[in-house]
């Protein structure tokens, strides 16, 4: 602290709890929308305070059905999603590890080329090859499947390039003397490489699992079962049925479940969220 | 020189998973993009001919593709802007603090987890003329508001769901920046009297230069590719053609108008921008690297 300003650390603290307040907005009101029953919505505005019909209408979204046009509950669509997040995620880490490792720590013919191909994914985000994606995962009939869902989004640039710096990083001593002791390129890879680069994997492990998680418009186009919709999507389904039907309290529910499980991880390892972050951006 | 391990197929092994998949779900599809843009398909895609560069001709004779670049450039600065003043505030204030200092950065991050699509359903709740709260309060003030109908309205909220998801994001990499600033500089410039808010402008926020030209072009990427889902949720690129970005254009024009000649030309444009972007973003950290 360089000079005490009593007054202005009072409005710091007063200006970040605003803040804070702020941004818990919307949740709040979606939370307390939540507890209502739906007939609360069609008369008037939304009521600013708790009601009583929560358990019920929680309930009913969790285990029964998600409503609105929806008749899958939101568990089995909360598994569809982690299926999906987990899927994207441990994919991307893993085809990035190897990928890495074989830049790195390898002299072939080509492998300035092969970067810059894998450096190209980095240029072309799903939304803007939207259409001819599309097309290729049609033909290759992977609608409506997990494979379909995860296995587009599965490349990533961000990650091989994470690992390659990770790796870069590691001293020539110690590929010298792992292969002087015996080591091939597997035993290297396991012993070594692998548990050196833990808190990376770790710290991407948070950042790739909300990036799958969030997936909207792959999982909206590729899926018209059902059995295999997402819970951020299924928003978007719930959102067109007629305006007079829609029950505000349900899709709020849903809503609030639908960020859940991102932000507990968000908050919970709060650390690995920011190193990964960080790193993802060098 | 790192060294290096003498297998010479191993690494292709090592290598092929990632190439496949780019391959197939990149390259192809990008290939494709770069057909079809010079092909005009019927709607049921049972017939094409090669047209030339006739579907690039009429997307830039289009008066439609200027307004939706208009409407891009509007939204993206906007939420730039907005997202990054409001989490400057905040950082500075952060920074200020000693206890609870932590707390604040959880309770101030979390959005960053939220899906787009979410945010923007849960900002157009509050809004919304019938029951939103806001728009019931704004209405006591004598805001008509009505977001189904105004286009700025429309361009207003998205601006604010999208910018509410990404302060998170600039309040952590301004609060690391204001952190690296040094000490002494500020005790420097506080024995020589300069107040508070002087010592802000002078010395401080020119050190953060670096952190908030970083910050511009990753808000603007997440601006153009990363908000489909908050317009798609809400507003549909209405009302009108008032909220409808490039990037929702794409989309629009491909799966619901099928023009996918049009579609795929805004693809190829779209990539070229992007390109140009990647480069600036990587350029730029190039140099950072090298200085710091």
């Amino acid at each position: 602290m360089i000079e005490n300003r009593p007054w202005l650390t009072f409005i710091s603290h007063a200006t970040l709890m605003l803040g804070i307040a702020l941004v818990a907005l919307p949740v709040w009101m979606a939370l307390v929308a939540s507890t209502h029953p739906a007939s609360a919505f069609g008369v008037g505005h939304i009521p600013l305070w708790f009601g009583s019909a929560g358990m019920e209408t929680w309930q009913t979204v969790l285990f029964e059905q998600a409503g609105n046009g929806i008749d899958t509950p939101v568990w089995v669509m909360m598994l569809n999603s982690l299926v999906m997040a987990l899927g994207i995620t441990f994919g991307k880490i893993a085809i990035s590890l190897l990928s890495a490792y074989a830049i790195v720590f390898f002299r072939f013919p080509f492998r300035n080329l092969c970067f810059w191909i894998i450096f190209m994914t980095l240029m072309l985000p799903v939304e803007v090859r939207i259409v001819p994606t599309y097309q290729v995962v049609a033909n290759l009939d992977l609608l409506n499947s997990y494979t379909g869902l995860t296995l587009p989004l599965i490349a990533s640039a961000t990650a091989t390039f994470l690992f390659r710096q990770c790796f870069l990083s590691i001293p020539g001593e110690l590929v010298e003397a792992a292969r002087i002791d015996g080591a091939g390129p597997w035993r290297f890879f396991f012993d070594i490489l692998l548990p050196m680069s833990r808190t990376n994997i770790a710290a991407l492990f948070v950042i790739l699992f909300i990036y799958g998680w969030n997936q909207y418009l792959w999982p909206l186009l590729i899926t018209t079962d059902d059995a295999y919709y997402t819970l951020v999507m299924s928003i978007k389904r719930m959102l067109s049925v007629n305006d007079g039907d829609i029950a505000w309290n349900q899709i709020m529910a849903t809503t609030l479940l639908a960020m859940l499980p991102p932000v507990a991880v968000v908050i919970g390892m709060q650390k690995l969220f920011v190193k990964g972050l960080v790193d993802a951006e060098k | 020189m790192t060294v290096t391990f003498p297998q010479k197929g191993l690494p292709w092994l090592l290598l092929l998973p990632q190439l496949l998949v780019t391959a197939i779900f990149f390259l192809w599809p990008a290939e494709q993009a770069l057909e079809q843009a010079f092909y005009q398909e019927d709607a049921f895609g049972l017939s094409r001919e090669f047209v030339g560069l006739e579907n690039f001709v009429y997307l830039f004779t289009d008066p439609l593709y200027y307004q939706s670049m208009l409407t891009t450039l509007v939204f993206s600065f906007s939420v730039a802007i907005m997202g990054m003043s409001v989490a400057l505030f905040l950082a500075v204030m952060a920074d200020r603090v000693i206890r609870g200092k932590l707390t604040y950065q959880t309770l101030l991050i979390w959005p960053y987890a939220v899906a787009p699509a979410l945010a923007g359903v849960l900002w157009w709740i509050l809004f919304d003329p019938s029951m939103g709260p806001i728009a019931l309060w704004l209405g006591s003030a004598g805001v008509d508001w009505n977001h189904y109908l105004d286009g700025n309205q429309a361009m207003i909220l998205v601006v604010i769901a999208s910018t509410w998801k990404q302060i998170s994001y600039n309040f952590l990499f301004f609060l690391a920046g204001l952190q690296a600033v040094p000490r002494s500089l500020i005790e420097a410039a506080s024995i020589d009297g300069a107040s508070p808010v002087k010592r802000f402008w002078t010395i401080v926020f020119p050190l953060l230069s670096p952190t908030t030209f970083f910050l511009l072009v990753v808000n603007l990427v997440y601006a153009f590719f990363e908000t489909f889902g908050v317009i798609d949720a809400t507003t549909k690129g209405g009302p009108g053609q008032s909220t409808n970005t490039l990037v929702y254009k794409v989309f629009e024009d491909g799966f619901i108008g099928l023009d996918l000649g049009g579609s795929a030309a805004q693809s190829v444009v779209l990539m070229a921008i992007v390109g140009v972007l990647t480069v600036i973003q990587f350029r730029f950290i190039e140099r950072k690297v090298q200085y710091s």
